[in-house]
């Protein structure tokens, strides 16, 4: 009971989304599936067929397709990502004086969540053994920061004002005021970029004239299993290369619709008949390239492409450009989106 | 197959019928579905594999249960070779294919600026 010769290429090679499920999830090319294919793993076919074409790469985002690679390897790169590259972070706080509102956890809980400009391929991870308390901290597996800052009211203020920025000095307590202490030679290995918080201006804490802040903290190699505070993107997601086959010809102001259905660029129109009706020609549209993604799910049906993924990986970038992945967690936890198909 | 001394073995085998060597359970520690989705996939690539599959038997422990068994006497133990060099051959084409494009990519985007 084979399928028909056409039905098999729709099933190997695209992922189908209808009104109410999906079809061709599951990868069926496995040796024996096909009578007459071939399907063993096969490194020159996969080096051929396998290419990367890049989007999008900045600072701190970058998105890039892949194609030629299945699900579960991208899958794989996806959560190798999220919980096992390494970065550096603020693991223990010495709070020698906190006055403020915020409570000694929930301040050290804060300041563990904020992404540290730091090459962690030029550290250590941590011996597992020790426990000693303030001791420990050697050059190269330790970052040493520290946060020491009052508030105190503006004499110069004027009278009726309330303004809190004019009131009170140092009155907001942001990343910019962590300082960097060099332990060893570390001011000698990192001479020419100081460590420092990737961003200047994540608020810490609230301060009232009279409070303050002493605080020494440890900074340490870590991966995102452990904690997601060393996750070093924002997210990793990926998706299948989405493609949109329209099944009939749609004319005028119902083209128009559709193409304001999608984002920009999705459904492109073209003149069918254009002169001969009167002011405006009538229009028919065709299917457009699937790069932007279709955000509206209506009652066309829809297909995507299984060969090829399109990887989004959102980071903020210090020590390491985009393309290597270090991260900016702007929220505890990372989340994670992935879909089958096109949204 | 079982690992060293005091640290817990990271792989072990547990083989249900004596004499076939082509069925076998692997318990790999420390694992879970990015090696195991991924290594499946690379195994069931292997024509000579009649079986793979693997489970993760309870979710708090981070072990995985990986079964292989084989067609035409080969050892399981040699797919499971097989599918980890490949496994590890294709990261690495894809690593290096990665930073040739980010390379060029890159010159791209100076190139314009001259």
């Amino acid at each position: 009971m084979a399928a028909p010769r056409k039905n098999v290429e729709e099933i190997r090679n695209r992922v189908i989304l209808e009104e109410f499920g999906l079809k061709n999830v599951h990868t069926t090319d496995f040796p024996g599936n096909y009578p007459g294919l071939d399907d063993s793993w096969d490194m020159h076919q996969f080096q051929k067929n396998f290419r990367i074409d890049i989007v999008h790469l900045d600072e701190s985002s970058m998105e890039f397709d892949m194609v030629g690679i299945d699900a579960s390897i991208a899958n794989a790169f996806r959560r190798i990502l999220l919980a096992e590259v390494p970065t550096m972070a603020v693991e223990k706080v010495f709070i020698y004086n906190n006055t403020s509102i915020v409570q000694d956890e929930v301040l050290a809980h804060r300041l563990g969540l904020i992404p540290i400009k730091a090459d962690p391929r030029l550290f250590e991870f941590k011996n597992a053994g020790q426990e000693s308390a303030e001791d420990d901290g050697s050059e190269i597996d330790t970052i040493q920061l520290q946060l020491k800052i009052k508030c105190s009211r503006n004499p110069n203020a004027s009278k009726e004002s309330s303004d809190p920025r004019e009131l009170y000095r140092n009155h907001m307590v942001y990343s910019r005021d962590l300082k960097w202490i060099p332990l060893g030679n570390q001011a000698d290995v990192f001479a020419d970029f100081s460590i420092r918080p990737v961003h200047d201006d994540i608020l810490i804490a609230q301060l009232r004239p009279g409070q303050e802040l002493d605080i020494v903290m440890h900074c340490v190699k870590g991966i995102g299993r452990d904690h997601a505070k060393f996750s070093p993107v924002a997210t990793a997601s990926y998706r299948l290369l989405p493609e949109i086959t329209l099944l009939e010809v749609v004319e005028g102001e119902k083209a128009e619709l559709l193409k304001h259905c999608f984002s920009r660029g999705v459904i492109d129109l073209e003149d069918v008949r254009g002169k001969k009706s009167g002011q405006s020609g009538e229009q028919s549209t065709r299917y457009m390239q699937p790069r932007s993604s279709p955000t509206c799910g209506s009652k066309e049906f829809g297909e995507a492409g299984k060969g090829s993924r399109s990887f989004h990986i959102h980071c903020g970038i210090y020590w390491y450009p985009a393309s290597r992945c270090a991260g900016y967690r702007g929220h505890p936890g990372s989340h994670v989106q992935m879909s089958n198909v096109s949204q | 197959m079982a690992g060293e001394m005091e640290k817990k073995p990271k792989l072990e085998m547990v083989q249900a019928d004596g004499a076939d060597e082509g069925c076998v359970t692997f318990v790999m520690h420390d694992e879970d579905h990015t090696l195991g989705n991924s290594l499946r996939y690379m195994i069931m690539k292997n024509p000579d594999v009649e079986f793979c599959g693997y489970t993760i038997t309870h979710p708090s422990e981070s072990k995985i249960n990986f079964r292989i068994q084989t067609r035409g006497g080969v050892p399981a133990v040699e797919s499971l070779r097989k599918g980890l060099n490949d496994l590890h051959d294709v990261g690495q084409h894809v690593l290096n294919t990665f930073q040739a494009r980010v390379g060029e990519f890159k010159q791209r985007e100076d190139q314009p600026m001259e």
